[in-house]
């Protein structure tokens, strides 16, 4: 059963096509690799599907029911997806607690308003931090994390979510080795439970290690795909990569 | 009351309303991050508002001033719905163009204003109640009236940056897209921020036009909201203290001049030259202000 079905997607920027035609199908419960290219439309692929950029033509079709032309970025937690950035985007002048409540308490206007986080709102943000080994940086405003520790905010915030489908857009990039390992063993836990995980990711031993299938992108379209050691053997593949 | 009293009641009693125009200011530029120079026209509102209900319907002074609130907290809707698409430096820009219109109207609409001449005689506040009677054409009494007002405007301001609504607002101010992934409808958010900071300025805009018993469009122009902005970033952004200190020091501030040799109409036109002073020194060595919990 595939969570998400996209159909003949086109993003373009002026005359620059990102995202091109683009028709792909998500396997439920699945790790799923992008990659491509630098500039080969994976992030912006990833933007589509969260709603931060606007689709041109095409639809995503969700849970084989819910057909959507036009997703909005404040919607798709009704859709069950959350998602990191491929550059950092915290909640620079709060704190790292104040970065994970924010994604615990009330959505509406009202209710937040007359809100104030409950106790095991905290708790909860408190355990996650445990779980990054951020807990000793909870007071600390996110601007003065490293490089690393904001990435694994990040991804304890998108955590916090609780939804189906994850979509990493390089969550490893710039990471050191035991942050590597606790982000991989972040995304194999959620294939445990059962979630859906975008990734796109650079290193093809990690895209070797963690995903279940793959999709190759190049100029916005799709070049390949499959299980991961089969299609990065593709000749079409490594040329993208490497060059003719 | 001798005139030393007269002069420290009036000087508080001034700070205390553009404490209350910092309070309210600091919600929308400090805590949502949404530059707006325009809070001298909801002032404005809240002081024609009360001024002419109050004088033409005949309505007390607290039934005007809630009214004042109410109007300029509908026209902030109606402002902020327009500002909802702009970003940035063009927010900032169509906001002191609401500044321009309302001043405008403020002047030109006789019927209404009675123009440059403004309207007079705009009642104090009275109070009769369970045998209670207070009068607060009693300058000392009159200031006692709107330090409970400041201490209600800024515990209902406390209340909300404390609350996870505040927490949503901050959110906006650093990452308007982002916090939008995570199920927040920004939109709403910032209009009723707007909202709210409309109907606070307008309640120190009632007491501003019944303290002076008088109110004319020359208050409400685009330099008394830069002023307030100055305010609230000398004091802090972000910051609800910051707002009073910010208020107190720029409420002061000119009166010292006086004091250190200044002529009074010198003194009044060096007030614009120190505010822009300061603006920029804190720019370079303190852009957050003085208890700022944010940079702009």
């Amino acid at each position: 059963m595939n969570i998400i079905e996209v159909k003949n997607l086109v993003k373009n920027f002026g005359g620059v096509y990102a995202v091109n035609d683009l028709s792909l199908k998500i396997p439920r419960g699945k790790v799923v690799g992008i990659i491509g290219p630098n500039g080969s439309g994976k992030s912006t692929f990833v933007n589509l599907l969260s709603g931060m950029v606007e689709i041109n033509s095409g639809m995503v079709i969700f849970d084989d029911a819910e057909k959507l032309k036009k997703i909005k970025p404040y919607e798709i937690q009704d859709l069950s997806i959350t998602r990191t950035f491929q550059e950092v985007r915290l909640f620079e002048q709060m704190t790292v607690i104040d970065n994970l409540l924010v994604v615990l308490t009330s959505r509406s206007v009202f209710g937040s308003f007359f809100e104030v986080h409950k106790k095991y709102h905290l708790e909860e943000a408190e355990k996650m931090l445990q779980r990054v080994g951020l807990e000793a940086k909870k007071n600390q405003l996110a601007k003065n994390l490293s490089y690393g520790q904001r990435k694994l905010l990040e991804i304890a915030r998108a955590l916090l979510m609780k939804t189906e489908i994850y979509l990493f857009d390089e969550p490893f990039a710039g990471l050191f080795y035991a942050m590597i390992k606790t982000v991989s063993g972040i995304i194999k836990d959620l294939r445990k439970e059962g979630k859906t995980v975008i990734l796109i990711e650079h290193n093809m031993d990690l895209i070797r290690e963690l995903s279940d299938y793959v999709f190759v992108m190049d100029e916005g379209s799709l070049l390949a795909e499959g299980e991961p050691n089969s299609v990065l053997k593709k000749k079409s593949v490594i040329e993208a990569y490497l060059g003719k | 009351m001798n005139y030393t009293v007269y002069y420290i009641v009036h000087l508080l009693t001034m700070f205390s309303i553009y404490a209350i125009l910092g309070v309210s200011l600091n919600l929308v530029v400090g805590y949502t991050g949404l530059v707006s120079v325009t809070q001298a026209a909801f002032y404005g509102i809240g002081a024609y508002a009360t001024a002419l209900i109050a004088k033409t319907a005949g309505f007390g002074f607290f039934s005007s001033m809630l009214i004042g609130a109410i109007v300029a907290g509908l026209i902030g809707l109606l402002i902020g719905l327009v500002l909802s698409k702009f970003r940035d430096d063009y927010y900032v820009i169509v906001t002191v163009g609401f500044n321009i219109i309302a001043y405008g109207i403020f002047m030109n609409w006789h019927s209404l204003t009675r123009g440059p001449l403004g309207i007079v005689a705009v009642p104090r506040p009275k109070i009769d109640l369970f045998g209670l009677h207070l009068d607060f054409n009693n300058n000392l009494l009159f200031l006692a009236l709107v330090l409970v007002f400041l201490a209600l405007i800024y515990f209902l301001a406390r209340f909300i940056a404390k609350s996870s609504f505040g927490r949503v607002l901050k959110a906006i101010r650093e990452d308007e897209k982002a916090i939008q992934v995570f199920g927040y409808n920004a939109f709403y958010f910032k209009l009723a921020i707007f909202v709210i900071s409309a109907g606070m300025a307008a309640v120190a805009g009632s007491f501003f036009a019944s303290y002076l018993r008088f109110t004319s469009p020359n208050t409400f122009v685009l330099m008394e909201s830069i002023l307030i902005l100055s305010m609230i970033i000398l004091g802090g952004l972000a910051n609800l203290k910051g707002s009073l200190l910010g208020a107190f020091i720029l409420v002061l501030l000119p009166e010292l001049m006086r004091f250190v040799g200044f002529p009074n109409e010198i003194a009044a036109e060096m007030r614009q030259i120190v505010y822009g002073v300061i603006l920029v020194l804190l720019m370079i060595f303190r852009p957050s202000g003085i208890m700022g919990e944010y940079k702009l």
